[in-house]
C-alpha cells in the first residue's frame, strides 16, 4: 500500500494547478479516493453525526445488489439454458466461444455452473458497456466541469444494468446509460444536484424510444426465437390462475421466472436490502411507504373487483413478487438524492410509488409493469413533498410559539 | 353517470394534462414557475378561469355557433346556418370578457383571493391552456355538464403541474447547471423529463 501511496504522492504536483496533467485532475482524484479516503476531511466535531461518508455509502448499496446479481446471471442462464434444452438455438455468436471456455460448451439447465456461465455472457457484456460508457460521461463532465467523480456512478450503472432484459442490443445500452447520465444527472450538475433516478431515466428512454428490445414476450428469455412472458403479462392476459398454474408463489419469491436480469428475486433483493436498512443507508420510510401503499391500492382493487380486468383480482403479496416491485422499492425508490427529504415527506412520497405502482399496473393496458414510470413520477413530486412539510412544520412552529 | 364524470375527470387531469401531454399553456408554465406559492397561486386562477370558460364556451358553442342551432330563432332556414367559423373569435372574447368579469367580481367581494391572484388573473386570458381546453370541448362535443367536469379537470391538471415544476425549479437552485443551460434552458429540458414520468398515464382507457 505504501508503494501505491508513493507513486501516487510524486504524479500530484502534475496534477494540480499549472501542472502538464491540470486537466485530468478529476481523474487523479477518483483514482486517489479509491485507494485511500480524501485528504480533505472535516476536523472538528461540530458536523460529524457519522464516521460514514458518501463514498462508502454508495460502495455497500454496490455491494448489496451482488445477490441480485448473482442470482440474475444464474436465472438468466437458466431460462435460456432450458429453452435451448428444449430445441431453441442459442443467440449464438461470440458468447458461444465463452460458454464453451468456460462451461464446456454445454447448456445444462441442471447444471447451476453452466447457468452462470451462460447469464453471465449476457449480463457482464452489458455492465461492461454500461461502465465504460457512463464512466466515459461521468469523467468528461468531472474534468470539464472541475467536479469530482463521484461513487454514485457505481450505483447508477449496476441498478441500470440490473434492469435490462438479458436480450438487448449493446449499443441500446450505450444509448440508455448516456441519457441517462447525461441528461438524468451531469447537465443538473452531477450527484446529488439531479432531481430524477439517472439509472431509471435512462430505462425510461429506452423504454419509449425501443419498446421492442425492451418489452413484449420475446426479450425476456436469451434463446432464438423463444418467447416467454413475463409474469405480469401472464396475469394481465390471462388473469391469476393461469399465473399459479405456472409458477408457485414461491418460485416467483425466489426468483425463477422470466424478467429483466437482476429484478426477478425477490429473496435476494431483500437480502441486500436487509443489508442496507440495518446500516441505515437506505430510508425504511420509504420502503415502508411504498409497501403500505402498493398494500392499500392492490387491497382496494381486489375489493373493487372487475369482470375484464384480471389484474384486479391480484393480491398483494403477488404484486410484492413479480416484476420489479422489490428492486424498484429497495435500491431505486431508496435513492436519497431523488427521494423527498424529510420524514413524512419519505413517507409521503414511498406510498405515492406504491399507489402509483399498483395503479398502472392495473389500469394502464398500455404498460404491463408500473414501478419505473411511478418512481420517476414520484420524483416529480418529490420537491413538492418536502415543501409542504417544512411548510407545515413552520406552521405549527410558529402557533406554538405565538 | 357519476363514474362516468369521475374518469372524464382523471383523465383530464392525468392522461391528458394540459402542460405535460399536450405542452399547452408553456408561456406562463415557464415564466410563472420559480416560486411554489406563485405557481400554485396561478394554477388556483387557471382552474377557476377554466371552470368558467369552458361551459360557458359550450353553452355559446350548442346554442349559437354549431350548424343548425339557430333553430330556435324561428327564422327560416335558420337549421342550415352554420356560424362555427366564428368559433375561435367567440372563445376567446368569452375568454377575455370573462377573466375581465371575474377579476372585478373577486376585487369586489372577495378581495383577499384577488390579491392572492394578483397579476395572474388578466395574464391567462392569452393562455394557450385555457383555449385550448374550449377547442377540445368542442372538437369532442362535451355536453354542459361534461364541459364543466373538463374545465376543472384540466385546470386542476395544469395546476399540478406547474406547482410540481416549482417544486423542481426551487430544489434546482442549488444544482449546478452549465452556464449555457441556466434559467430557461434547463426548465425546457426538466419539463420533458417531467413529461416523461407523465407518460405513467398514457394509454390509459377511462
Amino acid at each position: 500500500m505504501k508503494a501505491i501511496r508513493k507513486l501516487l504522492d510524486a504524479m500530484e504536483p502534475h496534477f494540480h494547478k499549472g501542472g502538464k496533467y491540470e486537466k485530468w485532475y478529476a481523474l487523479y482524484e477518483a483514482v486517489d479516493t479509491i485507494f485511500y479516503s480524501p485528504p480533505s476531511v472535516a476536523k472538528t466535531t461540530a458536523f460529524v453525526r457519522d464516521g460514514v461518508d458518501l463514498k462508502r455509502i454508495m460502495i455497500t448499496v454496490w455491494f448489496c445488489t451482488f445477490p441480485a446479481m448473482f442470482f440474475g446471471m444464474w436465472n438468466a442462464g437458466y431460462h435460456a439454458n432450458t429453452a435451448i434444452d428444449a430445441g431453441f438455438g442459442s443467440l449464438g455468436g461470440l458468447r458461444e466461444s465463452f460458454v464453451v471456455l468456460l462451461g464446456a460448451g454445454s447448456y445444462d439447465p441442471n447444471s447451476i455452473w453452466d447457468n452462470i456461465i451462460h447469464g453471465a455472457t449476457y449480463f457482464i457484456p452489458i455492465y461492461a458497456v454500461t461502465f465504460i460508457v457512463g464512466g466515459f460521461w461521468e469523467v468528461l463532465f468531472a474534468m470539464r466541469r472541475g467536479h469530482e467523480v463521484n461513487e454514485g456512478f457505481f450505483v447508477t450503472s449496476v441498478l441500470f444494468a440490473l434492469i435490462l432484459p438479458s436480450t438487448i442490443p449493446l449499443w441500446q445500452v450505450a444509448l440508455g446509460i448516456t441519457f441517462g447520465v447525461v441528461i438524468g444527472k451531469e447537465i443538473f450538475g452531477g450527484t446529488g444536484k439531479n432531481f430524477l433516478n439517472p439509472a431509471l431515466t435512462g430505462r425510461a428512454f429506452l423504454y419509449f424510444a425501443y419498446p421492442a428490445e425492451i418489452s413484449g414476450d420475446a426479450v425476456w428469455v436469451a434463446a432464438d426465437g423463444y418467447t416467454g412472458a413475463t409474469a405480469l403479462s401472464v396475469a394481465y392476459q390471462d388473469g391469476m390462475a393461469s399465473l399459479q398454474q405456472q409458477l408457485s408463489w414461491w418460485d416467483a419469491f425466489i426468483g425463477v421466472m422470466p424478467g429483466s436480469i437482476g429484478e426477478t428475486s425477490t429473496l435476494a433483493i431483500f437480502i441486500g436490502g436487509a443489508i442496507l436498512l440495518l446500516t441505515r443507508i437506505a430510508s425504511w420510510r420509504i420502503m415502508a411507504g411504498v409497501m403500505l401503499g402498493m398494500v392499500f391500492t392492490s387491497t382496494l382493487f381486489n375489493m373493487i373487483g372487475s369482470e375484464t380486468n384480471a389484474m384486479f383480482a391480484m393480491p398483494w403479496y403477488w404484486h410484492l413478487v413479480i416484476g420489479g416491485f422489490a428492486f424498484g422499492m429497495v435500491f431505486m425508490a431508496t435513492d436519497p438524492v431523488s427521494a423527498s427529504m424529510t420524514n413524512q415527506g419519505k413517507l409521503v412520497f414511498g406510498a405515492l410509488i406504491g399507489i402509483m405502482t399498483v395503479l398502472i399496473r392495473v389500469i394502464n393496458p398500455a404498460f404491463p409493469e408500473g414501478i419505473m414510470l411511478a418512481i420517476l413520477f414520484a420524483n416529480l413530486f418529490a420537491p413538492l413533498i418536502d415543501s409542504m412539510v417544512v411548510k407545515a412544520n413552520i406552521k405549527r412552529r410558529m402557533l406554538r410559539n405565538v | 353517470m357519476f363514474e362516468h364524470y369521475l374518469s372524464l375527470f382523471i383523465s383530464s387531469v392525468f392522461v391528458e394534462n394540459m402542460a405535460l401531454a399536450f405542452f399547452l399553456g408553456m408561456c406562463t408554465f415557464l415564466a410563472v414557475s420559480k416560486k411554489i406559492d406563485a405557481a400554485f397561486g396561478l394554477g388556483v386562477a387557471v382552474v377557476v378561469v377554466l371552470a368558467i370558460t369552458v361551459p360557458v364556451n359550450n353553452l355559446i358553442y350548442n346554442g349559437l355557433l354549431r350548424e343548425g342551432a339557430l333553430t330556435w330563432t324561428g327564422i327560416a332556414g335558420a337549421e342550415n346556418i352554420d356560424l362555427s367559423f366564428l368559433g375561435l373569435l367567440s372563445y376567446i372574447g368569452v375568454i377575455a370578457a370573462m377573466v375581465q368579469i371575474l377579476e372585478m367580481f373577486l376585487d369586489k367581494y372577495v378581495p383577499a383571493l384577488y390579491n392572492a391572484l394578483g397579476v395572474f388573473l388578466p395574464l391567462i386570458t392569452v393562455n394557450c391552456a385555457i383555449l385550448g381546453a374550449s377547442l377540445f370541448m368542442v372538437e369532442r362535443d362535451y355536453n354542459l355538464g361534461e364541459s364543466v367536469v373538463y374545465g376543472a379537470g384540466a385546470g386542476v391538471g395544469w395546476a399540478l403541474a406547474i406547482v410540481a415544476l416549482a417544486g423542481i425549479r426551487e430544489k434546482l437552485k442549488y444544482s449546478d447547471v452549465p452556464a449555457g443551460l441556466q434559467g430557461l434552458g434547463i426548465t425546457f429540458i426538466v419539463v420533458g423529463l417531467m413529461s416523461l414520468g407523465f407518460m405513467s398515464f398514457s394509454g390509459v382507457q377511462l
